[in-house]
């Protein structure tokens, strides 16, 4: 027998999982692309700071990042709800990832279309606006499907700081009830489904780019 | 801010204690999946479709988990149909179970870029399923694979912080600890990040290590 009241909670818990995730991509990418800009121009001190803060949120778990966020932010001296936390913790993490995907693709870009762009006349920033940034965000984006399929599977750090995600949902559930397999089969069931269609999106749309633009 | 970091690093056994913690986790981790990965990536390379799809369909589920949800089944489902662990044993099943199948998919990603006359060669020169594996296809798979099998080892690490919630003394666990004891939470926190970040730099750069060898190998 499914329980549909459960059911509606964690579909519940999985809008809060996804709406965090997806403002925290519009925050991350765009921010991701700022930072590796620094570095492909090269700009002085910025580059070399940009470069280690990449390094180390590379390197540090979410949840150790959540809970700085969490505990540290305020014990500055500023208020944070969890969901602020929240917000900070997965767009920071995304950014560096984002960085990192955005330097690759852009490094990856023909010297001799920057040369040409130069040829005639414009500027740097023009070039990058007008050439290199409609065909690099292409290459970038089956690398950024795969970082959001990341970006989920590490969300449920946020429920350890109080978000209540759908995995937060689920344990809250499985307290509640004594019986905590239904709530978290039906959670991985949940998390499987959006994983699922994240790679197939991915692959709908390079093969509609494909068609487009003749190249990913 | 300098004297709360010295504040926090008086704490130092605590962020020790959850280093090392940290570090065989990992390591048992890495060992063991990858064994067993080499026994799951033959159903996954079967010629049998059904063996090669229900190995796909469990390869694919665990895959598409997050580890933390993974480490609650184990730590709550397991008991709950008569299975009791304790919370490292439940730890370390989660994490061996979930990067066996990470393991598996890359090991059978490098299979399939690997030239099918390498295994038709050795069939040819009489070399039964095992030392097929073991001389021809083992080695390669593991030097073309060396590079995404390290990027695995960091993302274990990483995960492995996930099981402070399941009571793990490991080094975010510790690291909440030494907050919880003397409230400097920002200083605490760097410090961890910095061990992690010492950490995922020792596997890059093992990884470019075995990498360099292999490459001398070859030019051999």
């Amino acid at each position: 027998m499914i329980d549909w009241g459960m059911i509606a909670n964690l579909v519940g818990g999985a809008v809060t999982t996804l709406w965090i995730s997806s403002v925290s991509i519009a925050i991350g990418a765009p921010l991701g692309l700022i930072l590796a800009m620094t570095r492909v121009w090269r700009v002085p001190v910025l580059s070399q700071g940009v470069a280690v803060f990449v390094s180390i949120i590379r390197a540090t778990p979410v949840i150790t990042l959540a809970l700085f966020v969490f505990f540290g932010i305020p014990a500055m001296g500023l208020t944070l709800s969890p969901t602020v936390a929240a917000l900070i913790t997965l767009s920071v993490n995304t950014s560096a990832f984002h960085a990192e995907i955005w330097r690759a693709s852009i490094m990856d870009f023909p010297q001799n279309q920057s040369e040409a762009a130069s040829a005639f006349g414009m500027t740097r920033l023009q070039a990058f606006r007008l050439i290199v940034l409609p065909q690099a965000w292409r290459a970038s984006l089956p690398p950024m499907v795969n970082e959001m399929t990341f970006l989920i599977k590490s969300s449920p750090a946020i429920a350890v700081i109080g978000v209540v995600d759908l995995t937060r949902t689920a344990s809250r559930i499985a307290a509640y009830t004594y019986d905590p397999l239904p709530p978290y089969i039906s959670a991985a069931i949940i998390y499987a489904v959006v994983v699922f269609s994240l790679v197939r999106a991915q692959r709908v749309i390079e093969r509609m780019i494909v068609r487009r633009y003749g190249v990913l | 801010m300098i004297d709360h970091f010295v504040r926090a690093l008086t704490q130092w056994p605590l962020f020790l204690e959850g280093f090392l913690n940290t570090v065989w986790l990992c390591v048992f981790t890495a060992i063991v999946s990858l064994l067993l990965a080499m026994l799951l990536v033959v159903p996954l390379m079967s010629r049998l479709l059904p063996v090669r799809a229900i190995a796909r369909l469990v390869v694919d589920s665990v895959r598409s988990v997050p580890f933390l949800l993974l480490a609650y089944m184990a730590y709550y489902c397991l008991p709950a149909i008569g299975i009791s662990l304790s919370s490292w044993a439940a730890a370390l099943i989660t994490l061996v179970v979930y990067n066996t199948a990470y393991f598996a998919e890359i090991l059978r990603g490098a299979w399939s870029h690997l030239p099918p006359q390498q295994e038709e060669g050795g069939r040819a020169f009489g070399f039964t399923d095992i030392k097929l594996f073991v001389y021809i296809i083992g080695p390669q798979l593991f030097i073309a694979a060396g590079p995404i099998l390290g990027n695995q080892l960091i993302q274990v690490i990483k995960d492995s912080a996930f099981l402070m919630v399941i009571t793990i003394p490991e080094l975010t666990f510790k690291a909440n600890q030494v907050q919880s004891i003397l409230f400097v939470p920002f200083e605490t926190f760097i410090i961890a990040g910095c061990l992690y970040w010492v950490l995922c730099n020792s596997v890059e750069w093992m990884v470019r290590r075995l990498d360099q060898a292999a490459e001398m190998r070859r030019a051999r």
